[in-house]
């Protein structure tokens, strides 16, 4: 049987890392402002982010 | 200045750009230089931003708030999910896929009426998302001719359907000029790649227009929408609808990998597995890019239109051109031009190929017309097939806008088409990892999930434009409560969406559960199974080929080959195969299975694998192999895959245990050499004492007249060399005493220092006679510790003896005793000025029969016994005993014994 790769399994970890903190209840604990910009956009964005900047990171650091 | 016809000539323009680029990707794929690089192909994932996103997310959110991210949420989240991908493409790969209708064909016994039944729903699933772009480019066509001094014939036709037409005649001219049917298009590839960048730059740019011209950034546009208490909701969460979030999520998610174009372009369109490294964060950053500005310009369209009623899904050109801004309202238009084109490009393409390969030609080929055609190229057929199937498309997306498109906004349509490809995830996510899953239960689950999507989403569409009557939705079917179409069984609370994907998907996994675990696959069905889902563990061709046993004849098969894939193209894919077997002409391979294979291959990328196999088994004569025979031969196959993999566990474990024996070995001929060196040194030992006795004792016996004085020392050099035999004896005893366990032990509470002491005397005469100075530095008043006395005693006065024997005499010497203590431990130590030991020595001394210096020129200076036998000493009493020495810098031997704990 053939194991599965680590980026493979590093990548699916952030995936089940990153549906809680998209959804609800998660979802509905940032509120107020910053700035002006409501908290919840930034929180959402910023999420969204990190899991896109782990991803690289764990992508190309291994097709190196 | 705008006038019509420059706005025509730019579009012609821009798609004149599109030619370009694609022509060059497929110059360059023909001369087997791929332009698809990693970016590439993340770049063209991006082919899901339609006009939905780039004119119907600022629609969205101007109701529903920041709710339009779940749309590119869930792509996120699904990408990150590598394996599955990487396991549909390898699939893809192997069984020659060329859509998403075919691999499911494919995985249950490449079914006809499965493939069939699959381009249906996604025909009918995609038109309302065809339809959503006509709408959205029509619409920025209406915005850009509105402007006073602008307005322009349309030669009597409605502005939508011309769009359709151009639009249609594009996608022909741009996907299907070649007359080769394969399944790959790296042409279009690049081209949407081209595209997507466009648009994003196009989007980006009205972003920053509204958000840093018409205001003064992020912060005093939500600042100002803030003010407005109708806008306050937009940003903000409704906890109340996160089942609706979730549900978007989850819809979205499958779409990225299920709508018939991401199919082609993630999957079929793939060149290199190693590409989705790239795309598995490119391509989610790219949508994160692209929806920055949605918000933005959502509240910056409410508000500076704020009462004027203008439509919000062409806020992205109605805000610019508001302030003059032409040239950038001409770019913006470009934009969404890009991205309706790339969407309908690659999806009717994907769709043309579907219903020719798996609606046109089973129907064709049950038909006597095509056999009448035997001799004829039908390639040219098939591309003409393709190129009607995209006309008929593009009609019918324009046909649901005419009956449905104005009652909803452009997201509302496409969401609609994303419920209806969800449709396919039990069949295709169950046949990748479930083996039991069957053709029926596929058929009953896709009929079963695609009904439920009909009449609680298709049909209500229809119904709420008032092209059929709506009493289904309002009083349910036949006025019967329970069945009201979006609120079936009286489920309420949900919106539409929700409420169709909760019911779609529980009718479709539940049908494609149940119907599966009751019928029993047949033969080919379950040799497909086993090949999707064991495709990491598949060698290439092997168990392929042994699966099909009858006769076939070469002409036949390669004449097959060249009607379908044309003469030319067919003659190069046979040399390159008969290269592959070693042969140098393909006239002479012999149509065996493995060619029957390769010929069902290569025609099942031109036709799909359904009618490839339709075709090859009209030109040869299979023999039946029946299902027990095929779970048999892959059986086998599993069971030799077992076999080996025990049999490399095995020969590991038998590795292992070589090298234990060879290091036990290793140890036991150590052990050994030490012994013999040790019977030598003690053989040696002896007989010295014992030759000096013997002679002696000889002299004394021979020779009566000897002098008093002389028998007397000679008495005395015999009983000194008898002591030495009797010490030597003595310590070996000893040894083994402690070695088999069988030592007596007195413990009793002891001063060390005191034991310390009295060994110092006992070996003050020693010192003395050699002239070696003894120092001592002895702690007063040390608690005592538990150990046996005379062991003690022993280890020390073995400790100093050494020291003496090793230091120079004649005054030099010197031997530094001192004991200490900490909380834990008394520590002894003996230090010398000797010639100092090597790092190694310092090891090896401490092992039984070693002794210090160069024992093969030197004398043996003991018996190699003493300090193996401190040792463990010292270890019963559970202290350790080691040494810290430099060659040239003397030695410290340092001991410590523990003290009681304070509960002992």
């Amino acid at each position: 049987m053939k194991r599965g790769s680590p980026t493979r399994q590093r990548l699916t970890a952030l995936c089940l890392f990153g549906i809680p903190l998209l959804t609800y209840p998660i979802l509905g604990l940032p509120g107020g402002t910053l700035a002006d910009i409501p908290v919840v956009v930034l929180y959402l964005f910023g999420v969204w982010g990190g899991l896109i900047l782990l991803a690289a990171r764990v992508a190309e650091r291994r097709s190196k | 200045m705008l006038s019509g016809w420059f706005i025509v000539l730019l579009s012609a323009t821009y798609i004149g750009v599109l030619f370009a680029v694609a022509r060059f990707g497929d110059a360059r794929a023909d001369a087997g230089r791929s332009i698809i690089s990693a970016n590439v192909y993340a770049l063209s994932l991006a082919v899901y931003c339609t006009s939905w996103t780039f004119f119907g997310s600022v629609g969205r959110a101007t109701s529903g708030g920041l709710s339009f991210l779940t749309i590119y949420l869930g792509p996120t989240l699904m990408l990150l999910c590598v394996g599955v991908i990487v396991k549909m493409i390898r699939i893809a790969k192997a069984q020659r896929i060329t859509s998403i209708a075919d691999f499911i064909a494919s995985r249950y016994g490449k079914s006809q009426l499965l493939a069939g039944l699959v381009t249906v729903i996604a025909v009918i699933g995609i038109v309302p998302y065809i339809a959503l772009q006509l709408k959205a480019v029509a619409a920025s066509l209406d915005v850009l001719f509105d402007q006073p001094g602008h307005a322009i014939h349309l030669w009597g036709i409605d502005s939508t359907l011309l769009v359709a037409a151009v639009l249609a005649l594009f996608t022909i001219l741009f996907g299907t000029r070649h007359l080769d049917a394969t399944e790959r298009h790296e042409g279009m590839v690049a081209a949407v790649a081209f595209e997507s960048v466009v648009k994003l730059v196009a989007f980006i740019a009205v972003g920053v227009f509204v958000t840093y011209g018409m205001f003064d950034g992020f912060s005093d546009l939500f600042r100002r929408a803030a003010a407005h208490p109708e806008l306050a909701g937009l940003l903000e969460l409704d906890a109340s609808r996160a089942g609706t979030w979730a549900a978007m999520i989850l819809l979205s998610a499958l779409a990225i990998v299920f709508l018939p174009r991401q199919f082609q372009v993630m999957v079929v369109e793939n060149v290199d597995e190693s590409h989705l490294k790239r795309a598995v964060w490119l391509f989610p950053l790219y949508l994160l890019l692209i929806n920055i500005f949605v918000l933005p310009v959502a509240l910056g369209g409410l508000m500076h239109f704020s009462g004027q009623g203008a439509n919000p899904d062409t806020f992205v050109l109605t805000l610019p051109l508001s302030q003059g801004a032409e040239s950038l309202a001409l770019f913006v238009f470009i934009g969404g031009l890009s991205a309706a084109t790339g969407m309908v490009i690659v999806e009717t393409i994907a769709l043309s190929t579907m219903i020719c390969n798996d609606l046109v030609m089973p129907a064709l080929l049950r038909s006597t017309w095509l056999k009448m055609e035997k001799r004829g190229d039908l390639s040219g057929l098939l591309i003409g097939i393709r190129r009607v199937a995209i006309v008929l498309i593009l009609l019918l997306g324009y046909v649901y806008f005419k009956a449905a498109g104005e009652a909803y906004a452009l997201v509302g349509i496409g969401l609609i088409s994303f419920a209806a490809v969800a449709q396919f995830a039990p069949a295709l996510f169950g046949g990748m990892y479930w083996k039991q899953a069957t053709r029926a239960g596929a058929l009953a689950g896709l009929l079963a999930g695609f009904s439920v999507w009909l009449y609680t989403l298709l049909l209500p569409s229809f119904a709420r434009s008032g092209w059929i009557g709506s009493g289904f939705v309002e009083h349910g079917l036949f006025g019967i409560e329970w069945l009201r179409a979006q609120a079936l069984f009286g489920l309420t609370g949900l919106d539409e969406i929700s409420h169709c994907l909760w019911w779609s998907m529980l009718a479709n996994i539940g049908a494609y559960v149940v119907v599966s675990l009751s019928t029993v696959p047949d033969a080919l069905e379950a040799g497909q199974a086993e090949r999707f889902v064991d495709v990491f563990r598949h060698a290439q061709r092997a168990p392929d080929a042994r699966l099909w046993r009858g006769n076939a004849s070469l002409k036949e098969l390669v004449d097959l080959l060249e009607r379908f894939l044309g003469p030319a193209r067919a003659r190069q894919q046979l040399a390159a195969y008969a290269r592959s077997r070693g042969q140098r002409d393909w006239h002479g391979l012999p149509p065996d299975a493995e060619f029957v294979h390769f010929a069902e291959g290569e025609l099942a990328g031109a036709i799909g694998s359904a009618s490839a196999r339709a075709m090859v088994s009209s030109v040869t004569r299979e023999e039946d192999l029946g299902l027990e025979e095929v779970l048999d031969i892959l059986d086998e196959a599993t069971q030799v895959r077992a076999y080996s993999r025990e049999l490399e566990a095995k020969q590991q474990a038998l590795e292992v245990a070589t090298g234990e024996l060879r290091e036990a070995n290793e140890r036991l001929r150590e052990l050994d050499r030490m012994k013999d060196d040790f019977i030598s040194t003690v053989t040696h030992e002896l007989r010295t004492p014992l030759t000096s006795i013997r002679a002696l004792s000889e002299m004394l016996h021979e020779d009566p007249k000897l002098e008093l004085e002389e028998r007397r020392r000679f008495l005395g050099i015999i009983v000194s060399e008898t002591e030495r035999l009797t010490r030597l004896i003595n310590q070996i005893l000893d040894m083994a005493k402690l070695e088999s366990g069988r030592a007596e032990w007195t413990t009793a509470d002891v001063d060390v220092s005191e034991v310390v002491r009295e060994s110092m005397n006992a070996l003050e005469q020693l010192f003395h006679e050699k002239g070696v100075h003894l120092d001592s530095d002895l702690a007063d008043r040390l608690p005592p510790v538990q150990a046996d006395r005379d062991r003690l005693t022993q280890v020390v006065v073995n400790l100093l003896s050494n020291a003496v024997k090793f230091v120079p005499g004649g005054g030099k010497g010197r031997v530094r005793v001192g004991v200490s203590a900490d909380e834990k431990a008394v520590r002894v130590t003996v230090a010398d000025n000797g010639p100092g030991l090597t790092a190694e020595e310092c090891g090896v001394i401490f092992e039984k029969f070693r002794q210090g210096g160069n024992t093969m020129t030197d004398k043996p200076q003991g018996t190699g016994l003493g300090l193996p036998i401190s040792r463990q000493i010292v270890e019963y009493f559970g202290g350790k005993l080691w040494v810290e020495s430099a060659p040239g810098a003397g030695a410290t031997f340092i001991f410590t014994v523990p003290l009681p704990g304070p509960e002992a």
